[in-house]
């Protein structure tokens, strides 16, 4: 029996108001998610490393400053589950691989220097892929998740333990990390909301880099609103990331509930049957929901963005071109797993052997390759040419049109072990969330329909860079819709 | 012009010029950029590379390698960083930050004290590596127990300088350093001391017969730890490819080591081995875009160059360049200016400069200076009395009359020498005939018994001057 949404399903936003109100106990809250971490936790295997003790040492204090009339901030007293690529100060961060087993970093990323100070209590680092590579987190060094509505099925990947963590009840709302669809892409296959911000609106200063170019920090939530409450707290200019951008955000929050009348929202044609490989299925219930929003007074059309038919194979250049230089640093010289040889060399090789697994080696090649004296422009600079011609595209589409849809995976939760014979079968689980990723915009996946196999169904929706309140506000209205409908 | 080399044979340098530079931190973080601290006390996360660590770029650094490419005429526009890759446990993150196909500044040239110009392709930014510690017999790392790195040095920022390969004797690869270390210098970027590695030098070297067109292989000389290890590596590894040619054999593309102690360059890595580095565009830093404004604020702020100091001193004095470019690296070329402008005379401003100032200017003045040189050329004071005032200007300062009343020093007087000189030639009347004769050593006996009478004191010149006209008396 899979553990499901709880019965009192509860949302972020109502957590801390009533911890804040002094109505619910930050500890009680706590209790009742480990509880549910207790009895599921087994089965589904979300968590890399599960916070007991911290969590109820920091749950004590939310209570106690809650008791001395402190103000609390926006997440005051809610658990939330962190992908283990992110940074926790003294708390083990692996990225899912044997390399950093042991590893425990001595600061605490950007983030979650954010979201302690918003108040929340840190439950758990979730698994994942091994440092972000794959589309169902079966690429872990310590085991694959298993997707909380069929255990049988992967939770997509390479953020499955963040999605799993919310749509199995361990934590309201979690963290994850999106290079080509990392987060959203499992949220569709959860049935949870998964947010990919702008490029440079979260400060990746403690993210474990994969591809520093396309990576994005965002949430998971059980509602539009928990993810932009989340979004809010984590976001904002960092001076310690470079890419950070200066310039402030509007809310996410204020036009959240404003509908969709007169937007006019294109649906990409080339991810509504013009590339192989998507269901019709998925494809069907994006166009219910284009009807949805065409309903509220939204206008629709279909839209073409020539390039996207190439993103695939651009992003599989760029991304692990990217990765083979980030990851050179796990050498066994200073930290993590070492594995001795007899000159430095076979130092190297020996530890990297033995604490990489075979995705991650894999992309290391690839990259290693496609950056190689005699292969760069044929390779990395051709995949470049992409990546600017995509964003010339999306330029002109977003010049007639507010808003894109499209679907977010191509089809709905897999078996595990399905597809992972073929690395192939495998990327193109990401073709409709890449293109966001290679021109930096902000795309959210929203829970909106269950196929025929029972498992959920999420559409996405994509908006030019900074629009997330736009994005937010079509995502809301599509939550209510179905919601109204049910 | 004399380069040691074979005849017909031409020396062809080009060199590349790593510069540290003396910002307070680092390139890339908050820490403190110092030399000589116990190891692995100034790192953090960003400059020990820690996972999930970014590099925020310190603007400082950016505005010194822009004040250095405007001092080296090079263009200064739109530049990136890059990422340079291979495996070193010094290097942190197995990558180094760098420039590569759009550095910070490009074009340019720096004009030697004889007046050539030498062109500079490039001046970029990098980061520094840490320093690994071989622990063992050796001091190398075959047959070394065990190696410890220190990372105090990881991050610190460089600039490279790369010349295009105009340099054609030993002496003018001496004189770019020299001349680059002058233009450091003067800008404040860097102690450019040479000895404590804030200065590196590689030297790229090949030969061909004059009056080729076409550049042959070269081969790259590192480990050069003075300018006089430079000329010696140079001269070196020009004469052995030399060899090679004339043994019918090609020298291979490599970079060598320059062995101090057996003077010569030993092969490192070859070409077969050489890295591929799969530079690409670093993602976690954006492009450094300067506006016009900040690249006219940097114009306005530089100090003013050797050459241009040169030139100045030159024009000044009416001299050759060349005599003056001494006083100009000794920085003393202000205070000649003012001397001059003084009204003493520029010939013997310079001659004191160069000869008898080499250990600084103390407490002397240029008022001081100047006075001191008007007594020297109205002869109140012989040339040896003025520099034994000179000294002691340099000393305790003051003005010159008074030291020299102090000394009880004072030219004797031109009719005492006549009246003296006419007392030596009635006493000595076979010397002054042999004088007369042509025999010229005599005159020195003649002018040692005044300078005996006079007790020093007396202007050899006058006295020389004397005897003369006694002769065509
Ligand atoms: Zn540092």
């Amino acid at each position: 029996m899979s553990p499901s949404v709880p019965d009192s399903f509860v949302t972020a936003e109502s957590i801390s108001e009533k911890v804040k109100s002094g109505e619910w106990s930050a500890v009680e809250i706590l209790d009742k998610y480990l509880s549910q971490i207790e009895q599921h936790e087994s089965e589904v295997h979300a968590f890399n490393t599960v916070l007991e003790g911290e969590a109820r040492a920091a749950a004590r204090e939310t209570d106690k400053r809650v008791a001395s009339g402190e103000t609390l901030g926006p997440l005051a007293g809610v658990p939330i589950a962190v992908k283990d690529n992110l940074c926790t100060k003294g708390i083990r961060t692996t990225a899912s691989s044997r390399i950093l087993e042991n590893w425990k970093p001595p600061y605490d990323a950007t983030v979650v220097q954010k979201l302690f100070s918003a108040g929340a209590t840190l439950i758990g680092k979730t698994n994942m892929d091994e440092f972000a590579m794959g589309s169902s987190t079966e690429n872990s060094a310590f085991g694959p998740t298993r997707n909380p509505h069929d255990l049988s099925c992967v939770p997509g990947g390479s953020s499955g333990g963040s999605a799993a963590a919310v749509a199995a009840g361990f934590a309201p709302i979690s963290i994850g990390s999106d290079t080509g669809g990392s987060i959203r892409q499992p949220a569709s296959l959860c049935g949870v909301v998964g947010v990919k911000p702008t490029y440079g609106g979260v400060s990746r200063y403690g993210l474990l880099a994969f591809a520093s170019s396309l990576d994005q920090i965002g949430p998971f939530a059980n509602t539009v609103r928990d993810a932009a409450i989340v979004h809010e707290v984590i976001g904002g200019h960092d001076p310690k990331d470079s890419t950070s951008i200066s310039e402030p955000f509007p809310s996410f929050l204020d036009g959240l509930d404003h509908g969709v009348e007169g937007l006019k929202i294109g649906i990409i044609s080339e991810l509504m049957g013009g590339i192989e490989g998507i269901s019709p299925e998925v494809i069907g219930k994006t166009r219910e929901a284009a009807s949805v929003l065409s309903a509220n007074g939204a206008l629709i059309e279909e839209v073409s963005i020539p390039a996207s038919l190439y993103c695939l194979s651009s992003y599989y250049l760029i991304a692990p071109a990217e990765a083979s230089s980030n990851l050179s640093r796990y050498d066994g010289v200073r930290y993590g797993l070492r594995v001795q040889g007899e000159t430095l060399a076979e130092m190297n090789i020996n530890t990297r052997t033995n604490g990489f697994g075979n995705e991650v080696k894999r992309r290391i090649m690839l990259g290693t390759y496609a950056l190689s004296a005699g292969y760069y422009d044929a390779y990395y600079g051709k995949a470049l040419k992409v990546r600017r011609l995509l964003a010339q595209n999306f330029d002109e589409v977003y010049s007639k049109f507010d808003v894109l849809l499209s679907p977010t995976s191509p089809c709905t939760a897999f078996k595990l072990g399905e597809k992972t014979s073929d690395p192939m079968t495998m990327y193109v689980n990401d073709v409709c969330t890449i293109p966001s990723n290679l021109v930096g915009h902000p795309a959210i996946s929203v829970p909106f329909a269950s196929g025929n196999d029972g498992m959920p169904i999420g559409v996405q929706i994509l908006v030019p860079p900074m629009q997330e309140a736009l994005m937010y506000r079509v995502a809301s209205t599509l939550e209510s819709a179905k919601s109204n409908e049910q | 012009m004399n380069n040691n080399l074979k005849d017909d044979w031409e020396l062809i340098v080009g060199l590349e010029v790593h510069v540290e530079l003396g910002t307070k931190t680092k390139l890339f973080c908050g820490c403190v950029n110092q030399f000589g601290d116990e190891p692995n006390t100034n790192v953090c996360p960003v400059c020990l590379g820690l996972p999930g660590s970014l590099p925020v770029v310190n603007e400082k650094a950016v505005i010194y390698a822009m004040q250095l490419g405007r001092a080296l005429n090079c263009s200064v526009g739109r530049s990136i960083f890059a990422r340079k890759n291979y495996f070193y446990p010094d290097m942190p993150k197995d990558y180094q930050i760098t420039q590569y196909d759009q550095p910070t500044n490009m074009d340019g040239y720096l004009e030697l004290p004889s007046g050539v110009k030498i062109g500079i392709e490039r001046a970029h930014i990098e980061e520094d590596t840490g320093k690994t510690v071989h622990v063992g017999s050796t001091g190398r790392i075959s047959g070394s127990d065990y190696s410890l790195v220190d990372y105090n040095r990881a991050g610190v920022p460089l600039i490279e300088i790369v010349s295009y390969p105009e340099i054609r004797t030993i002496d003018q690869a001496k004189e770019y350093v020299e001349e680059l270390r002058g233009v450091l210098l003067a800008l404040e970027v860097s102690d450019a001391k040479m000895e404590e590695g804030s200065i590196r030098v590689d030297a790229n070297v090949s030969v061909r017969i004059e009056g080729e067109d076409e550049l042959r292989t070269r081969c790259e000389i590192k480990n050069v730890n003075s300018l006089r290890s430079l000329g010696r590596a140079i001269e070196y590894e020009a004469n052995r490819q030399i060899d090679l040619y004339e043994n019918s054999e090609i020298p291979s593309q490599e970079t060598r080591h320059w062995d101090e102690s057996d003077g010569r360059t030993r092969p490192g890595r070859s070409k077969e081995d050489a890295e591929d580095y799969r530079y690409f565009q670093e993602p976690d830093l954006v492009p450094l875009n300067p506006n016009t404004e900040t690249i006219e604020m940097i114009d306005q702020g530089l100090p003013s160059f050797p050459s241009e100091r040169r030139m100045q001193l030159a024009t000044l004095a009416q001299m050759d360049v060349s005599e003056i470019a001494l006083i100009v690296e000794r920085g003393h070329d202000g205070f000649a200016a003012e001397t001059i402008n003084s009204g003493a005379a520029p010939q013997v401003v310079i001659k004191h400069l160069t000869n008898n100032l080499s250990d600084g200017l103390g407490e002397l003045t240029p008022t001081a200076f100047a006075s001191l040189i008007q007594m020297e050329e109205s002869a109140e004071l012989t040339s040896t009395q003025a520099k034994k005032v000179l000294g002691e200007l340099v000393l305790q300062g003051g003005r010159p009359q008074e030291v020299a009343a102090q000394f009880g020093l004072e030219a004797v007087d031109t009719d005492e020498l006549e009246t003296l000189i006419n007392q030596l030639i009635t006493d000595y009347p076979d010397e002054w005939e042999r004088f007369c004769g042509g025999e010229k050593k005599v005159q020195g006996f003649f002018v040692g018994e005044v300078m005996k009478s006079t007790r020093g004191q007396a202007d050899g010149k006058v006295i020389n001057q004397i005897l003369n006209e006694r002769i065509s008396d």
